[in-house]
């Protein structure tokens, strides 16, 4: 029996309704096509406060925090940026909740010399009403801008080489993080391939500390990047993390978090449409009318409105490690829907969201990364279509970008992908140069545009998808040349694609829809001869059931 | 530079040398003369960038050379190093990490902006120069004056002597009225811009940020 997240179309079906981007269409698939649908939120954990102050007083793999403190030491704590979760959480942020009862503990200990980071990598910096939502007016008040502020990739000043791993990756840090006495790690694992050692190693590094796993190497071996342990990407990361964890004291504190994307007024998104109320198939109709209708600005405006409302299920704290296998474990329980055959044909519905553009549009290089990225390695065992299959994705493509966050990407884009496509030859022909550009990283530093490496990234980050799939399809591209310049193929409409996806075979088309948002995985639970993504760079066994 | 790495303006290193005459008479006399070519200089702004240099530097007509560079010293440390904005020296050192040669185009005098270029590490300078006669400013400008198109010329013509490819150049500015410099780049760049700069900036996707906050 199918797992009830697995839904098999039949003859009177209803449309599915799919984002394309800030709109919602309404799509009609082949009876038999298989949907992968979210899995219900878990139940949120009913006191908060007392799951955060029980799992700071019973860590894993280390002694409880406050054992820890002495007066006067030197602590910083450092924070997950607005990266996730997506969208932005209703306040209060978990993090402010987790802040608060830390920012007590210190204080109740003598310790005074604090300092909040929040772990921005080569992301943009995070501007002030976003910090006071996540950490909340009292913390705010009290530590911004002296005490609570942006990692900079690019203040030589204050980064500083702590060792150097047996591979010979140097591990460049924020000073004040490397000279604490005790730092404290505040998570949130929105996805299995957040957190862990990636936090500190990612999070507050210098850009040259990055080029050993940020690479199409490393993607290229991870099968897939959201499996940790068959992701050459964490492991990579994983050997700067523990150096860090080596050389510093790290309490790793990292929660977990439901799929409840959206508020009551909209949760029917993420349901089967056949089973939807007479009120719900009416909303549903309305959104995708609406959505239709109006300009592009007043569509971001209305998704940028609603804060997620989601609800915290998991906190663990204490030595990384440990901490973060708990962690993925509950990543994997709300996400995965097991599924047992790979699909010719997967279906990607591309929302207006990405980690990348909180806030700002979602430009085609993000396109990319969550179609040929993120949504390829929503998997567990092997990617859900076949290798050499075809993808078929529904967005716009608009050739539009954010001026201000994005302004390396319009480059990137637009002068280096019609040179090439290829991964290795970008990185070795431009990255450098573009992550030394003077003009972006001064947009960088201070301004609030991420790095100039950081499209380069975007572009790797596609990398195991695009070397697994055969062909890409957009259905509702506005133009054809973005498409062409990601080496993508267009069409008007589904059954045009279908048709294209079919190449002329007789045989019917096994189809796959993965019905996202909200984040659901599949977890292919047969061993695929030869099929996987890309052999699997860490050499482990497939995941079977 | 003025505007783009400094808060300072032309006018403030002049007014500078003006109030700091061997006497007052001398001050009180060069200031009047000054303030009655203000409204010419005003309309200049407003039209020719050139032309109000032109103007601007009569002010130093009949001051000694000697004169000129004992106050220069002075008019860096007083006037120009306490207006560097906070994040510019950060944009001149990434560009030499970066391994660029840096040069200072700039419509100010010479010996202001060679102590500045010393000052942030640049290489090189293109600035203006006042002719000289008998150790005495004429109160003319030599050729050529680097202002507005010129300067498009004059950083053509340095890179091809450096041997630098053009396509490979950066330039920043803040003001429109170095648009036809920024436009001969490869990699032009709008710092602090006026209103009109930063709509063509953003039209053509170059970079836009600001010096003038923290570093």
């Amino acid at each position: 029996m199918n797992h009830p997240c697995l839904v098999t179309l039949e003859k009177d079906s209803a449309p599915r309704v799919l984002f394309s981007g800030d709109r919602l269409i309404e799509v009609d698939l082949p009876v038999g096509t298989r949907v992968i649908y979210p899995k219900p939120p878990i139940e949120p954990l009913k006191d908060v406060n007392a799951a955060i102050r029980y799992a700071i007083n019973h860590p894993l793999g280390t002694e409880p925090l406050y054992a820890k403190l002495r007066p006067g030491m030197k602590v910083t704590i450092a924070v997950d940026d607005i990266s996730l979760p997506l969208p932005p959480m209703r306040r209060p942020d978990v993090r402010e909740r987790v802040l608060e009862i830390v920012l007590e503990l210190l204080a109740d200990h003598g310790v005074d010399d604090v300092e909040i980071v929040i772990a921005t990598g080569i992301h943009r910096r995070m501007k002030a009403n976003e910090v006071r939502h996540m950490v909340g007016d009292r913390i705010f008040d009290r530590f911004w801008p002296e005490r609570l502020y942006n990692h900079d990739a690019e203040d030589k000043d204050n980064l500083v080489v702590i060792g150097e791993t047996a591979h010979g990756e140097v591990l460049e840090l924020n000073r004040r993080v490397a000279e604490s006495d005790l730092v404290v790690y505040v998570n949130i694992n929105f996805v299995p391939m957040n957190g862990g050692f990636k936090s500190m190693a990612v999070g507050l590094c210098s850009y040259r500390s990055l080029r050993p796993h940020h690479n199409p190497m490393s993607i290229r071996g991870s099968d897939s990047y959201m499996d940790p342990p068959r992701s050459q990407l964490a492991t990579d990361i994983g050997r700067m993390g523990k150096l860090a964890h080596e050389k510093l004291d790290v309490f790793t504190i990292e929660t977990t978090l439901d799929n409840r994307m959206f508020d009551k007024s909209l949760d029917f998104l993420a349901k089967n449409e056949d089973d939807l109320t007479a009120r719900e198939r009416a909303l549903l109709k309305a959104l995708v009318v609406s959505t239709g209708k109006l300009p592009q600005p007043a569509r971001q405006a209305i998704f940028d409105r609603f804060p997620a409302p989601y609800g915290l299920v998991g906190v663990t704290a204490g030595a990384t490690a440990a901490v973060h296998e708990k962690t993925v474990q509950k990543n994997f329980e709300q996400y995965l829907v097991p599924i047992d055959r790979q699909a010719d044909v997967l279906v990607l519905p591309i929302p207006y969201i990405s980690p990348y553009n909180v806030h700002a549009f979602l430009n085609p290089l993000l396109v990319q990364v969550l179609a040929q990225g993120y949504l390829f390695n929503f998997y567990r065992g092997a990617p859900l279509v076949k290798k050499g299959g075809t993808v078929i994705i529904t967005h716009p493509c608009t050739d539009k970008f954010d001026h201000e966050q994005h302004a390396s990407y319009i480059d990137f884009v637009h002068r280096l992908l019609p040179e090439t496509r290829d991964a290795v030859k970008l990185r070795d022909r431009y990255e450098e140069k573009f992550a030394t550009d003077p003009a972006f990283i001064q947009m960088y530093r201070s301004g609030h545009a991420y790095h100039p490496a950081h499209p380069f990234f975007m572009w790797y980050w596609g990398e195991n998808g695009r070397q697994h799939i055969g062909r890409v399809i957009v259905v509702g591209s506005d133009n054809e040349y973005i498409p062409k310049l990601l080496g993508w193929e267009t069409a008007p409409n589904m059954d045009d694609a279908l048709y294209r996806a079919k190449n002329g075979e007789a045989r019917s088309l096994e189809i796959t829809l993965l019905h996202v948002p909200p984040v659901v995985m599949g977890d292919m639970k047969i061993p695929v001869n030869g099929s996987g993504s890309n052999g699997g760079g860490n050499g482990g066994a497939r995941h079977t059931p | 530079m003025d505007g783009t790495l400094v808060k300072t303006n032309l006018l403030h290193p002049t007014l500078y040398y003006l109030v700091n005459q061997a006497t007052p008479v001398q001050t009180a006399a060069r200031v009047g003369r000054a303030l009655l070519r203000a409204p010419s200089m005003a309309f200049a702004e407003l039209v020719d960038r050139r032309t109000f240099n032109e103007l601007l530097y009569m002010a130093y007509a009949e001051m000694t050379e000697d004169r000129l560079l004992l106050l220069a010293d002075d008019v860096f440390e007083n006037v120009i190093r306490p207006s560097i904005y906070p994040a510019a020296k950060d944009l001149v050192q990434k560009s030499l990490e970066a391994g660029h040669s840096v040069v200072f185009v700039s419509g100010a005098l010479e010996w202001i902006v060679q102590r500045l270029a010393t000052h942030m590490g640049a290489h090189e300078i293109i600035a203006n120069r006042l002719e000289m006669k008998d150790g005495v400013a004429t109160g003319k400008m030599l050729k050529p004056v680097v202002a507005g198109p010129e300067k498009a010329r004059l950083i053509r013509e340095h890179a091809r002597s450096r041997g630098h490819d053009l396509d490979e150049c950066f330039a920043f500015s803040d003001s429109y009225s170095d648009l036809p410099m920024l436009s001969v780049v490869g990699h032009p760049a709008a710092v602090n811009p006026d209103a009109r700069l930063s709509l063509l900036a953003k039209a053509y996707s170059w970079p836009r940020f600001d010096l003038r906050g923290t570093a």
